[in-house]
């Protein structure tokens, strides 16, 4: 393979994006949607495709559905309605899926993506179209044992899904990656769907080409549909893999776009590379009609606000006003905010108390976040609260303690679930008062004359000396706070 | 004709339907007669009147989220031709997770 830093294409990208919509019960039947039951114990006539039975639409997945579309900057047609999309394959009961053809509930929106590490300009990625669905059922295929047959559990069938098409704007592995967890990220914020790949309920597809550079302008290559990403990370490393591919693949045999019908590969995780598959009946052969099962959703303009004022704030929002409120760096703001809400209430919580909301961003992401990733919790529980924290904090600040002791009395309150006062005691940490804290520097100050000589003659070093007899007579002195009185008193002298 | 045979022929392989040599030839004529009838509707002036999506004029109609309870497994898999304890079988599906 070759590399070189300036690769003599444009890699153009456009994701399909199909996240479940956290609703109790399914699209158009009453079954649960619950993750993890026993195959085939949450199906009914409707969603297994009895004759005679008929969906009814889920009010709150086409809630849920309005609330990503609308963060999604999508327009709200007025009317939208229900087609079936015909095809054979046995984890689909009926025989078609009811999805949304030509009168989607929402298109032409966009999602602005920025990278705080700066590898790439912080652009807007055009969504072409976002509409409901119903999801398909599980098959299962046990190769190993050589099973002639498959395994068909309808669980899933019928739940819905929201399908999320962008614009081919996306031009790196790196975009995209970044897209889908800004997505995540802001459909975890509306509470629309919790996007958690391992359950399937967030799946992408790419299609990606190439925009070759020759000498008689940029040549398209064929669109390539890649599948069976499981991570963001296959995703990064699948489009990168499928960019080099279909480089070589032009110039072995120059095909373009046009020239092979649309090809559809699998990601192999274990073989990093990805691999063609059967291809699908082209998209005409799904024979789209209008479910007639199904009556048209009309949409008022007084709901669309009504939805719109229940956004609440949304990560891009929520990232600038912790920025222009708490004075934290941009990478700051996408580390807390990325964290989820809970975190951010936690941080707001704790910089509004201790006064210092840099310090604050610092405490969360060293120590908050290590204990949180060890232990697999979240913020909830998190043994010490916001204000016990800052309590800590202001300790630290305010000369009490050294950051690090600090830290060990972090540790202390952690484990103990004790407030800062509690463990400092346990620990022999005691604060030293002030006014005392000045007597034993004059006191020091009159034991040591050369020092004070030094000192005078401008030989600042020689204060260490100094902190370190204030340590010796008390552990528990702070040695910037000896350091700055002995100097501040060396002038009265 | 208003449809091709191989029209006919595509079709029938999309709906998974296994037509005989004689059956394409009668479903080409009479899809065809079908087709043709439509066209009938194609000569009505539509040009003032608004398309519509269903042909009953009512929108909106909702369920709650509630959940209530499915069939029991044994119902939902007993018209299964074949079937283990938890599962419907099917030929082999391969190539797709
Ligand atoms: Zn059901």
């Amino acid at each position: 393979m070759t590399h070189s830093a300036d690769p003599p294409y444009d890699l153009v990208i456009g994701l399909e994006v199909h996240v479940q919509l956290l609703t109790e019960s399914k699209m158009f039947c009453a079954c649960s949607t619950k993750f993890g039951a026993p195959p085939n114990t949450q199906t009914c006539p409707v969603c297994i495709g009895m004759p005679g039975s008929l969906p009814v639409m889920n009010r709150k997945a086409f809630e849920l559905a309005l609330k990503a579309a609308l963060a999604l900057e999508c327009e709200i047609p007025r009317m939208t309605k229900w087609d079936r999309k015909n095809y054979y394959y046995p984890d689909l009961p009926k025989g078609y899926q009811i999805s949304q053809y030509d009168l989607p509930m929402s298109r032409h929106g966009g999602l602005v993506i920025s990278d705080p590490k700066g590898r790439f300009e912080t652009k807007r990625i055009g969504i072409l179209r976002a509409h409901l669905e119903e999801d398909a059922g599980k098959s299962m295929h046990d190769e190993q044992a050589g099973k002639a047959d498959s395994r068909i559990d309808l669980n899933r069938a019928g739940t819905p899904l929201l399908e999320i098409v962008t614009e081919p704007d996306l031009r790196s592995p790196a975009e995209a990656k970044a897209f889908l967890t800004e997505l995540k990220l802001l459909l975890n914020y509306l509470g629309v769907s919790d996007c958690n790949m391992q359950e399937g309920s967030l799946r992408v597809d790419a299609n990606v080409n190439l925009h070759v550079h020759t000498p008689q302008g940029p040549v398209p290559t064929p669109i390539v549909e890649v599948k069976n990403m499981n991570s963001f990370r296959a995703v990064e490393r699948a489009l990168a893999y499928e960019a080099q591919r279909q480089y070589e693949a032009w110039r072995e045999t120059g095909r373009r776009l046009g020239d092979v019908p649309k090809q559809t590969r699998g990601w192999d995780e274990s073989r990093q590379a990805t691999f063609e598959q059967r291809s699908k009946e082209e998209s005409s052969d799904y024979r789209y009609f209008p479910e007639p099962d199904l009556v048209p959703v009309t949409v008022t303009d007084e709901e669309v606000e009504r939805v719109r004022a229940s956004l609440g704030e949304l990560p891009a929002r929520l990232r600038a006003r912790l920025e222009a409120t708490y004075g934290i760096t941009p990478y700051d703001s996408d580390v807390l905010v990325n964290q989820g809400r809970a975190l951010v209430d936690y941080f707001v919580a704790l910089a509004d108390r201790c006064g210092d909301g840099k310090a604050a961003a610092n405490w969360i992401q060293q120590d908050v976040l290590r204990t949180l990733n060890d232990r697999q919790i979240g913020i909830e529980h998190f043994p010490v609260s916001a204000e016990a924290l800052a309590d800590l904090i202001q300790k630290v600040r305010g000369g009490q303690l050294e950051t690090s002791r600090g830290r060990e009395v972090l540790a202390g309150m952690i484990e103990t679930g004790k407030p800062a006062d509690e463990i400092m005691a346990a620990m022999g940490i005691r604060p030293v008062d002030d006014a005392d804290l000045r007597d034993l520097c004059r006191e020091l100050l009159r034991a040591n004359p050369k020092i004070v000589a030094d000192l005078k003659g401008g030989r600042l070093k020689a204060v260490g000396g100094l902190v370190g007899q204030a340590k010796k007579r008390n552990p528990n002195v702070n040695p910037s706070r000896v350091q700055q009185l002995c100097l501040e008193l060396i002038q009265e002298l | 004709m208003a449809i091709s045979r191989a029209e006919v022929e595509k079709v029938s392989l999309l709906a998974r339907l296994l037509l005989s040599e004689e059956e394409l030839d009668k479903m080409t004529v009479q899809l065809g007669a079908i087709l043709d009838y439509m066209d009938l509707l194609n000569e009505v002036d539509t040009n003032d009147i608004e398309p519509m999506a269903h042909p009953r004029d009512v929108t909106n109609v909702f369920r709650a989220d509630e959940c209530r309870p499915s069939l029991p497994r044994e119902e939902a898999l007993a018209n299964a031709p074949h079937r283990d304890a938890e599962c419907y079988l099917v030929p082999a599906v391969l190539g797709e997770t």
